[in-house]
């Protein structure tokens, strides 16, 4: 069951320097109850695709240059993107059916207002509720995330919780409001291994009690080899693979992908000689070469990747690819 | 690669760092940052150290450099520049060295810092700032410099004319190549690098992996690796310790720490990194709780809250620092009654 939709969305940001094409053109499906995982490396648009779904993109100098970002609940479809991103409809969308968790929960935290207040806040807006029913929720949002004596805690400031403890009342204040959608852009990056596990183990646990969809975002493939159902690997702006987590990791076609994964070192494998590298850095977002985004750091570079951007075409069953090494593929010929 | 001696020996290192309350700024209560360690690097050999942050890494490195003062402990180290002459070697204590006798250490033993963005100065052009070693230790001649700097450049992957540039100029996977080239200025045998890669992303990190791989083993340096992602650790490394709470809690050979870890808190560590690769599966161990606080540690085995083995006798003493068979050193009382989960390897 489809809950939202992404089409051909552009994103780009309008700066003194020049126009920044963040997001060039992306499409996404999300379905209900499974894990979406976003891979790829700082400046890949991974976030501003995040924050254009919620409505986030700071305009100007940000600009959603067109596309459609299409919300399915109880049998009605919605363009988020033509909403008003302050109005009263996307206000009521935004915290409450699709909630976010930010990266770093210090700063997306209120300092001045203790936990309990910033999550009671979003339960009385959006449900209308009286301030002592909210506290109560509150007080069982707390505890189902793992905070332990949530009744004194509820009362404390973010300065007075460590770095796992914020980032549980971040996923408290998140799914309050039984949210369908949960959007994690890098949660547990400023965690460390230990608190990372305890938070990856309660979002899982959390999306089967609550029965919501994530789109996961992170750098970390290890991360996402298990919390992902469908993986979407971004390149500047681009997606240039998406597939079944399996085919991700097991079975990688576009030419990053596989050196993304020969690239990084795993506890599993044992020492051989060199880390495979991907040569030169991610191009300047204002010089955007005019084929193949990555063809200048691709090994199996061809003339036509110089000259024309790859279309994504389905290579096998729900295994997209954007390569002109796989272009020969077209529906019905899959190899 | 290692020939086996002992570059760096560190004895009972301590840092108590002070915390003060009050209007007279008394002394309330001591974060122990780094709590009594004893290690020995090998000359050549990468020795990792890895951590959860807030566990004393770094605060070990500096000490180690003396770029803060230790409260208590020995670090010695084997000079070959300040050996005696007839004397192929000096061993010097960094920790009780006058200053002048420890500027000219400085040129052997070098840090390379976590964040690229933070740890260049922005007002200086590259070649100024791989220069700026070279002048404090006595280069004199500008031209000397821009040719050492050149080279400098060459080993690390830039190019000459990078020289003129200024920071913000580059990505940083390039700083960070900048940052290891002005380590390298002075020509360093022990290179302490706390976190290098962290702060860069997946593609760029395997990139400088490589470069400071090949620049051990073209100019002969011995690494203390920090870090806190312990598949890098395993990686680059040939021993690793690994710390808590400013303990460290077991040392070993790479190879022999992932297949047979002895104390409980490297196995949850292991078991808690994310494999990628979906089908991998351990039992993950989800420790409980967060690392206490260094300001108040608990009783007994600081890792005991924590630890889903403890018995009584964890929570009252101080379990001792030993050495198992060959070089593997663990810090737990029950070590020889726990069958441990190694890493799977593939």
């Amino acid at each position: 069951m489809l809950l939202i939709e992404v089409r051909d969305l552009q994103v780009s940001f309008h700066t003194d320097d020049g126009i920044i094409p963040a997001v060039a053109g992306i499409d996404l499906t999300i379905e209900r109850e499974k894990t979406l995982g976003l891979v790829g490396e700082s400046g890949c648009g991974k976030s501003v695709t995040a924050l254009s779904i919620m409505g986030l993109i700071p305009s100007p100098p940000g600009k959603i240059e067109s596309g459609q970002v299409l919300f399915h609940r109880n049998g009605e479809v919605a363009d988020l993107t033509k909403l008003d991103p302050k109005g009263p409809e996307m206000r009521a969308i935004r915290g409450n059916e699709i909630a976010m968790i930010f990266q770093e929960p210090m700063t997306s935290l209120n300092p001045v207002l203790t936990i309990g207040n910033q999550i009671m806040e979003a339960i009385i807006l959006h449900q209308q509720l009286s301030k002592k029913e909210a506290r109560h929720i509150t007080i069982e949002m707390l505890h189902a995330v793992g905070i332990p004596s949530p009744e004194l805690r509820i009362n404390e400031y973010p300065h007075e919780l460590s770095g796992g403890m914020r980032q549980r009342a971040m996923i408290a204040m998140a799914l309050c409001c039984n949210p369908s959608m949960l959007i994690a852009d890098e949660p547990t990056t400023a965690l460390d291994v230990t608190i990372q596990a305890q938070v990856l183990k309660l979002m899982n646990d959390l999306r089967r009690d609550f029965k919501t969809s994530i789109l996961f975002i992170t750098h970390d493939l290890g991360v996402i080899a298990h919390m992902a159902d469908e993986v979407v690997v971004m390149y500047l702006g681009k997606v240039v693979e998406s597939a079944q987590v399996r085919d991700i990791f097991h079975d990688p076609r576009h030419p990053y992908t596989k050196g993304l994964m020969k690239s990084i070192p795993s506890l599993t494998t044992r020492k051989k000689k060199r880390l495979f590298t991907i040569e030169g850095v991610v191009p300047d977002l204002f010089e955007l070469p005019s084929g193949c985004g990555f063809e200048p750091r691709c090994v199996e570079s061809m003339e036509v990747c110089k000259r024309r951007i790859p279309p994504l075409l389905e290579v096998a069953a729900g295994h997209k690819v954007a390569c002109w090494l796989w272009a020969h593929c077209q529906e019905g010929n899959i190899s | 690669m290692t020939t086996g001696h002992t570059l760096l020996k560190v004895k009972n290192l301590t840092k108590y760092f002070p915390v003060r309350k009050g209007i007279i700024q008394r002394v309330a209560a001591y974060v122990k940052a780094v709590d009594d360690i004893d290690l020995e690097i090998l000359e050549g050999e990468t020795l990792g150290l890895v951590g959860e942050s807030g566990c004393g890494k770094t605060t070990a490195g500096r000490s180690i450099l003396r770029l803060i003062e230790p409260t208590a402990g020995d670090v010695f180290f084997l000079s070959k520049k300040l050996a005696d002459p007839g004397q192929e070697y000096r061993e010097i204590n960094i920790a009780t060295a006058a200053p002048k006798l420890l500027k000219s250490l400085r040129s052997e033993m070098q840090i390379i810092f976590q964040d690229p963005y933070s740890s260049l100065d922005p007002r200086m052009n590259v070649g100024a700032f791989i220069a700026e070693p070279l002048l404090v230790h006595g280069m004199a001649k500008r031209h000397d410099r821009e040719s050492r700097v050149v080279e400098l450049l060459e080993a690390v992957g830039l190019k000459a004319d990078h020289m003129k540039r200024y920071p913000h100029e580059f990505s940083g996977g390039q700083r960070q190549r900048i940052g290891i080239a002005r380590a390298l200025a002075l020509g360093p045998r022990l290179i302490v690098a706390d976190e290098p890669v962290s702060a860069l992303d997946v593609s760029i990190q395997a990139q400088v992996i490589n470069l400071l791989e090949d620049l051990q083993k073209n100019f002969g340096l011995t690494y203390l690796f920090i870090a806190h992602d312990l598949s890098v650790v395993k990686y680059i490394s040939s021993r690793v310790a690994v710390m808590y709470l400013g303990k460290i809690v077991e040392l070993a050979d790479t190879e022999q720490l992932f297949s047979n870890p002895r104390h409980p808190y490297t196995e949850a560590l292991m078991s808690a990194v994310p494999v990628p690769d979906p089908d991998y599966s351990v039992e993950q161990i989800i420790l409980e709780g967060d690392v206490p606080s260094p300001l108040n540690p608990p009783p007994g085995c600081y890792f005991h809250p924590r630890c889903r083995y403890a018995q009584e006798i964890c929570r009252k003493q101080t379990p001792v620092y030993r050495q198992l068979n060959g070089g593997h050193f663990v810090m737990c009382h029950l070590t020889e009654e726990l069958d441990l989960q190694p890493v799977r390897q593939g």
